[in-house]
């Protein structure tokens, strides 16, 4: 298990590395990066010291050097609306970011995977054709569009739910569904086609052969197996899932990375843009190294290998 | 089996058969007659609006489509919220979503398939290069990227398609350097390189026909994401600029008027997009089944 | 009374449209006694695996028994309900897959899986049933069994895998058991000692039998009738002795002949001309008449019956004269 581990760790390593030069690479390559950094509404003035403070004449690789050295001391930038560093206002709006994909990945899970554990027990059946429609749907609205639709039904006509802001539960459920929505007809696919290729198993044939009750096959020897792919998925999209936030928490202003995002575009503060593209990208290869870890943990195969 | 089963099994073919469009074994004949609409509309846009879909009178503004209370003729699905006509911005906005729709997906499939067939014929330094690239690419979500780069460049038609390219290449860079990697092994690629055949002219003549059958089950796929990445990054305010009609612009008027009640101007463009979207993803679904079974995992 | 008598078992697979129907299994009658163990030979393809989950009703969704009879101990197995067959699975009929590793769940310990039918079937509390379990390693002839129970399938040898699916099919006494190709995945030096092992087991149990292979070498060691199968069809059946010696049915002797014997005296090995036909799209008439070497018209035209050729031998060939049995 050790050598996977590290073998994983170092793949990590490598993937931070390469984003870094990415975001790097775009910010140097595209147009007079002074622009960028410094506030809408500058004068040429202000441009030649901004050259000068990042040292933009510098050749690139000095440049890229200074860059990680920024970053490594968690130096991100400020932002030139808010006037503080970027990563304190990134770190201080991600909790919201989190609950919200905490509950849109719970609406996926609790939906997409028992619908998908019964579309492929009567696979071909009515549930397995309602579960494929659900699936398209889900691949084919766009999770902005539902959220104006809930909106619309929800706040406007019925009056139940608040349509912005994050005071309490009811706050949330939009949101969370509109977010979640994609991810749960993703979940249920990927439930689907993974128990359907359990169920052919042939082991799930000998717990048959045992004369054990199906519900204890499907449960017990088929469920945990089908399980895996499933729930390694859901780790990644729980990540994905803060970083399209960004739609979602516009349409329903909620207060968290996504519409940290949103301001920055809005009022061209590119250090938030830049600050929020990496940090959500280092927060992705962070989380596929736990799930690989998590994954070593689950799978004996893996945890027992030498 | 049992009585029962045999009844509830057949229930649910006949069922599932009534929404013909949704079977993956038949032609999805209803799909490809929306799409072929909506480019058509998008063609003879000129023709079809009755008004110009960038200027609007302010005196009817937020007028409700015809069937409803306050609605008139005039304005078939009603105005927005500087009196444009609804139907005349659909009508342009089909052809601004298709045009850098199909233009990105062509632009990126081009640039991807023949990355993804370089790296995968040619192996060794280039592969890796490539693959590293496409990896990072990769795990950057999509619409995070295609923000940054917006925030970069600036919004503009033009830019919107070469974002949207830069972004998606990698897909299919993935999948045809797999299918390469697959063919180099094949019989008559090897009689290729024994005859003598120079790197290129196999990579032409004999490789790049093999993927294109994905190339193009992928850029049917594609089609629908990238229309629906378009539409979010306009809602957001960094794809297509006002006041060029694209849908994706007119759900962020749209919530303007929303808390109102006026349900068409939100409801409308987003069923555009929807029909868009479903009726290229069962297109492409139906092309992968069609073209090649191995495709599956597309 | 025989354990076990099937009776014109008909099993037909149909494709999702209903357009074709492929005769898996077609008009099998066999005995078999308690103690007894009966050898189905054949080619891939021709129905032995679908028979043998025929007898367990745990056929595929594609699949369906149309026809016939399946008595075991006295009573019709394809008109019990699903909750009855369920407490006849694994009880009183066992089966024995082909490949151990598939077999078994790669996220249980052996311990669990072993113990499972236990625990399901007898309701044994959880401690008794890993202390069993470790009785029933030990008669499968598993070194160090304690330590065994906690481990995971794929720490083990293929060897020891078979072993403990056998294990898992002795767990609650069944008078029957079913064995598919259980060697046919193991190392050649591997498979003398599991058959050895199953020998053991069945004189220790007085089980009955059905041993699924390809190999006649092992019918010819573990078995005391064979039944010979093609295009799911019961083309010969009888005790072996009979059978080795005098086949009636020209398929088995082709099969017999295709055997390569030390001190021959033959120069060329004899193997059967043809494929095995697509069980879709069999030919009309008897099955084996494009291969046969001694083919007529009639042979062509119309299948034969299964007849009665000798005492208790029975083959579908019109040139093996006899009379058409029951």
């Amino acid at each position: 298990m050790k050598r996977y581990l590290l073998a994983r760790a170092g793949f990590a390593l490598v993937s931070l590395v390469l984003l870094s030069v990415t975001i790097f690479a775009f910010v140097r390559l595209t147009g007079d990066p002074a622009v960028l950094l410094t506030e809408p509404g500058a004068s040429p003035e202000d441009l030649v010291l901004i050259r000068q403070q990042f040292g933009l004449d510098r050749p690139l690789w000095v440049q890229y050097g200074s860059f990680v050295a920024h970053l490594a001391r968690g130096d991100f930038g400020q932002s030139f609306y808010y006037r503080t560093d970027v990563l304190d206002l990134y770190l201080s709006r991600l909790p919201a970011s989190l609950l919200l994909a905490a509950v849109a990945m719970a609406f996926s899970l609790v939906i997409g995977i028992p619908t998908g554990v019964i579309a492929a027990v009567r696979v071909n059946g009515w549930w397995d054709s309602a579960g494929k429609i659900f699936a398209l749907l889900g691949l084919s609205l766009p999770s902005f569009w539902v959220g104006l639709l809930l909106i619309l039904f929800f706040s406007v006509f019925l009056g139940w739910l608040p349509s912005s802001g994050s005071g309490s539960l009811l706050h949330v459920l939009m949101p969370a569904f509109a977010l979640g929505w994609y991810f749960a007809a993703a979940h249920m696919r990927l439930t689907r086609s993974s128990m359907l290729e359990v169920l052919g198993s042939e082991y799930v044939k000998l717990a048959r052969l045992k004369g054990l009750p199906e519900a204890l096959v499907i449960a017990k020897h088929a469920l945990k197996n089908a399980l895996i792919p499933v729930l390694t998925l859901a780790g990644i999209n729980l990540v994905l899932m803060v970083n399209v936030a960004v739609v979602v928490e516009t349409v329903f202003a909620w207060p968290g990375v996504g519409r940290l995002l949103y301001e920055g575009i809005t009022a061209r503060d590119f250090p938030i843009v830049q600050a929020t593209v990496l940090l959500g990208g280092a927060m992705i290869v962070v989380v596929n190294f736990l799930v690989d870890v998590l994954y070593a943990v689950i799978d004996p195969r893996i945890r027992y290998d030498r | 089996m049992t009585g029962r089963a045999l009844a509830s099994r057949a229930a649910g073919l006949t069922v599932a058969w009534r929404l013909a469009a949704f079977r993956t074994g038949g032609f999805p004949l209803l799909p490809t007659l929306i799409l072929v609409t909506l480019a058509l509309v998008a063609i003879f846009a000129d023709a079809l609006a009755p008004w110009d879909p960038e200027l609007g009178s302010l005196g009817d503004r937020f007028l409700p489509p015809a069937w409803q209370a306050r609605g008139s003729l005039e304005h078939l699905l009603g105005t927005d919220h500087l009196g444009r006509d609804v139907f005349s911005r659909l009508v342009f906005g089909a052809r601004v979503s298709l045009v850098v729709g199909f233009t990105a997906v062509i632009v990126a499939g081009v640039l991807g398939t023949a990355l993804g067939i370089l790296s995968g014929y040619l192996g060794g330094w280039v592969d890796q290069v490539i693959m590293r690239v496409t990896d990072t690419w990769l795990a950057l979500p999509a619409l995070t990227f295609a923000i940054f780069l917006a925030a970069i460049v600036g919004p503009s038609e033009s830019n919107i398609v070469i974002i949207l390219a830069a972004v998606y290449w990698t897909r299919y860079a993935r999948v045809i350097r797999g299918e390469v990697l697959s063919l180099k092994e094949r019989d008559f690629v090897r009689l290729a390189i024994v005859a003598g055949c120079s790197k290129r002219a196999i990579m032409r003549r004999h490789i790049l026909p093999n993927v294109l059958n994905s190339a193009i089950v992928l850029g049917t796929l594609m089609l629908g994401v990238v229309v629906v990445a378009e539409a979010s990054l306009s809602f957001l305010g960094v794809g297509v600029p006002p006041p060029k009609p694209a849908w994706g612009l007119m759900l962020a008027d749209g919530k303007k008027g929303l808390m109102a009640g006026y349900w068409w101007l939100t409801v409308l463009p987003g069923t555009c997009i929807m029909l868009l979207v479903l009726s290229a993803n069962l297109l492409g679904d139906w092309l992968r089944v069609k073209l090649d079974p191995q495709l599956r995992q597309l | 009374m025989s354990l076990l008598e099937v009776r014109h078992l008909a099993t037909h697979y149909v494709s999702a449209r209903g357009a074709r129907v492929t005769r898996a299994v077609d008009d099998v009658s066999l005995d078999l006694d308690q103690g007894q163990t009966l050898g189905v030979v054949g080619e891939s393809g021709s129905g032995k695996t679908t028979l043998a989950l025929s007898l367990l009703r745990l056929l595929p969704p594609a699949a369906r028994i149309v026809g016939g009879e399946v008595r075991f101990e006295g009573e019709d197995l394809l008109a019990k309900p699903d909750a009855e067959m369920r407490r006849i699975r694994g009880k009183r009929i066992a089966m024995i897959l082909q490949d151990p590793m598939a077999s078994l769940n790669p996220l249980f310990t052996i311990g669990d899986q072993v113990a499972e039918p236990l625990r399901v079937h007898e309701g044994t509390p959880r401690r008794g049933a890993w202390v069993r379990a470790g009785e029933l390693l030990r008669a499968v002839r598993i070194a160090a069994p304690e330590a065994r129970l906690r481990e995971y399938p794929h720490q083990l040898s293929g060897g020891m895998r078979q072993r403990i699916v056998g294990a898992i099919a002795i767990s609650c006494e069944p008078r029957l058991l079913i064995a598919d190709e259980p060697t046919t995945s193991l190392d050649l030096t591997i498979q003398a000692q599991y058959l050895n092992l199953l020998r053991e087991l069945q004189r220790a149990h007085d089980l009955a039998l059905i041993f699924i292979t390809h190999n006649l070498g092992i019918v010819a060691r573990m078995c005391d009738r064979v039944a010979v199968m093609y295009a799911g069809r019961l083309v010969e059946a009888g005790p072996v002795g009979r059978i080795f010696d005098a086949p009636a049915h020209p398929y088995t002797r082709a099969l017999l002949e295709s055997i390569p014997r030390f001190g021959d005296g033959r120069e060329r090995l004899t193997a059967i001309d043809g494929q095995p036909p697509d069980p879709a799209s069999l030919p009309p008439g008897c099955a084996f008449h494009p291969r046969c070497p001694r083919a007529v018209d009639r042979c062509r035209a119309e299948a034969p019956p299964e007849a009665a050729v000798a005492d208790g031998q029975v083959a579908r060939c019109w040139l093996a004269g006899g009379a058409p049995s029951a």
